[in-house]
């Protein structure tokens, strides 16, 4: 599904240059559920954000579902993201001033679904995390936990490849963050593919494989007896 | 790009965003709003002054006989000159292509009644032309015509004054009045802005009061309106010709300052054309001026906003906005606040303009102010254009930050 091949990325930070990934290798086959460790600093997140197109990289190669992610411009990046990618963050971000059905919509009303499909689509996603009765609701009037829900109803609506998730469990208490990774893992067990950066090993373990990176280049790379959630 | 679901999606966020819907609005609609009104009270202005100096017509020249000052040609010295029929005629064929046209004033006084009302009022002989030269406004009926000066009609046209004086508020036209052992038909009644004075004066046909007055066929002035396409410098040498030509036929000394007195508005002309055109000056100023300040107040909004929404932008970016749609969406949110914000500024300034109308008119010499629609719907589009390119610029920029800088933006 994901084939990364001696990928480069550094940062200017003024007259100084940052050199965050070292040269990564890394394959991901469809169906994994894959945790990306590793200490603040260790350019998991800058994996990630390449990974979802969100950044770009220097040198080496990209390969999502065997299409070749290279020469992005904004316009293809944003294209490829709405139909390949779905995203999962720390911080949920939501549009705070949409209902949670709204949010949920969103992603299709950029894929050009005729209005009643979309809402009946998220309608349908919302019910899949549990918050169909919660449709009408402003993120402000969610619980953390909720809110995470609805991203990754958002986040799946879109009938993503990959889902990607930047410390979805990270703003979250630990009873919290066990409903959500059951949640994840369901997904995964339906044949879904999921990348989840985390620096929790107790998330870690929850997953089908753990890739752990230490300064750029990556450490360990092993499968994991996956643990269930709950 | 102008889809039912664009337009949902942006009555949404300007449903869920009423405050900053409100400010951006607010700013367009007041901006509109000072600049219809003061450009309103600037055309008032002016036309306080128009008023003013504009009771009579401004393309006319006054032609008064008097005495000579000098012998001339074997003539005496204070002679007094005399103006007739046969003047107006050499006029006419002689400067035809300056001419517009052309009425003698006979004035004289005389007692007029009606039934047992009578009064003395100031009678002037003239011919239809004198209407134009005068600014009369008929408000019944008709003026003195061409008809009644050729078969010298006794018909008489009376001010809203007199009729007021000697019919008691009933409708004096058709009515008939007697004066000077004769009766006279009233075909009309005016009014005329230059006071009370102007409003109890009867004109009557110049032909009949020459033939009442012992048959001669003198004139007391003679009132040519020139062709305003001539323009002043056209006005100029018309009266000098009028003058020269005039003099001559008179037999003046050409020196002679007396003989003939012409007065023409010509001359004021320019001064008050001056005048006019430093007052427009200032009203486009203060309307620049104010379509200015809207400009930055709605340029300042607009930037804001696309400030305020820049991690919205990056979360529809992250997934799967394009650049194109992002700058789309805020331009047509931007353009339908500005449009409808606009548009009710333009209706509330023509609304408080038609409310004051003429209330300011006594001490702040506002004479109903009032604003071509056109020029305020010009400021509007302005407004539109300049709010969307104002709006265009920030959500660009916002639109090619990586949604991964646009989701850090807290």
């Amino acid at each position: 599904m994901i084939k990364i091949k001696d990928l480069h990325k550094s940062y200017k930070m003024g007259s100084n240059s940052l050199h965050v990934l070292k040269g990564i290798n890394f394959n991901v086959e469809e169906g994994e559920l894959v945790a990306i460790m590793g200490s603040s600093g260790s350019g998991k997140s800058t994996l990630l954000n390449i990974l979802g197109m969100l950044d770009l990289l220097d040198s080496g190669s990209y390969e999502l579902d065997g299409v070749p992610i290279k020469n992005l411009d904004e316009t293809k990046a944003a294209n490829y993201r709405n139909k390949f990618l779905g995203f999962v963050f720390q911080s949920f971000n939501l549009i705070n001033y949409k209902t949670a059905l709204e949010n949920v919509t969103l992603p299709l009303y950029y894929q050009g679904l005729k209005r009643k499909d979309r809402e009946e689509t998220a309608l349908n996603y919302l019910e899949d995390v549990g918050l169909k009765e919660w449709a009408t609701h402003l993120p402000s009037e969610l619980s953390g936990g909720q809110k995470q829900r609805v991203a990754i109803a958002r986040a799946m609506a879109s009938k993503p490849k990959v889902l990607l998730a930047d410390e979805p469990t990270g703003a979250l208490d630990s009873k919290t963050s066990k409903e959500v990774m059951a949640l994840i893992q369901q997904i995964n067990k339906s044949g879904k593919t999921i990348l989840i950066v985390t620096h929790e090993e107790d998330i870690a373990k929850m997953c089908s494989r753990i890739v752990r990176l230490k300064d750029g280049v990556i450490m360990e790379d092993k499968k994991n007896k996956m643990k269930s959630a709950i | 790009m102008f889809s039912r679901d664009r337009w949902l999606e942006i009555f949404e966020t300007i449903n869920k965003n009423k405050l900053r819907t409100f400010l951006s609005g607010f700013t367009v609609a007041l901006g509109i709003l000072i600049f219809v009104v003061l450009f309103g009270f600037g055309n008032g202005l002016r036309n306080t002054f128009e008023k003013f100096f504009k009771d009579d017509a401004l393309n006319t020249i006054w032609l008064n006989p008097s005495r000579t000052s000098k012998p001339y040609m074997g003539y005496e010295a204070n002679r007094r000159i005399e103006f007739d029929n046969d003047d107006m005629e050499d006029i006419q064929k002689r400067f035809d292509f300056y001419i517009e046209g052309m009425t003698p004033r006979i004035s004289f006084s005389g007692n007029v009644g009606y039934k047992l009302e009578s009064n003395n009022y100031s009678i002037r002989g003239v011919g239809p032309s004198h209407q134009k030269n005068e600014m009369t406004i008929i408000m019944r009926g008709r003026y003195i015509n061409g008809l009644d000066v050729e078969n010298k009609e006794r018909n008489v046209v009376i001010g809203r004054l007199v009729e007021q004086d000697l019919f008691k508020g009933e409708d004096g036209v058709g009515k008939f009045i007697s004066g000077g052992g004769r009766s006279w038909k009233v075909v009309g009644v005016f009014q005329d802005d230059g006071g009370d004075r102007e409003e109890r004066i009867i004109y009557a046909p110049y032909t009949t009061v020459q033939s009442i007055r012992k048959s001669t066929d003198k004139v007391d002035q003679i009132i040519i309106s020139y062709k305003p396409e001539i323009g002043f410098a056209g006005a100029v040498a018309f009266e000098k010709q009028l003058k020269k030509y005039m003099k001559q036929k008179k037999f003046i000394d050409p020196k002679d300052p007396r003989g003939i007195f012409i007065r023409s508005a010509s001359s004021d002309l320019k001064e008050n054309d001056q005048f006019a055109s430093v007052l427009q000056y200032i009203i486009s100023f203060v309307g620049i001026g104010t379509l200015l300040a809207g400009i930055i107040g709605i340029s300042n909004i607009m930037v804001f906003v696309v400030k305020e929404r820049t991690k919205e932008l990056g979360i529809r970016k992250a997934i799967g906005a394009t650049p194109k749609s992002i700058v789309g969406m805020i331009l047509h949110e931007s353009i339908f606040i500005t449009t409808i914000s606009g548009y009710f500024g333009l209706l509330i300034g023509v609304g408080l303009l038609n409310f004051i109308g003429d209330k300011l008119e006594e001490e702040y010499y506002i004479t109903d102010p009032s604003i071509d629609i056109s020029t305020g719907i010009a400021a509007t589009i302005l407004l539109i254009i300049f709010g969307a390119f104002a709006g265009y610029l920030p959500a660009k920029r916002a639109a090619q930050i990586k949604p991964i800088e646009a989701l850090r933006d807290e």
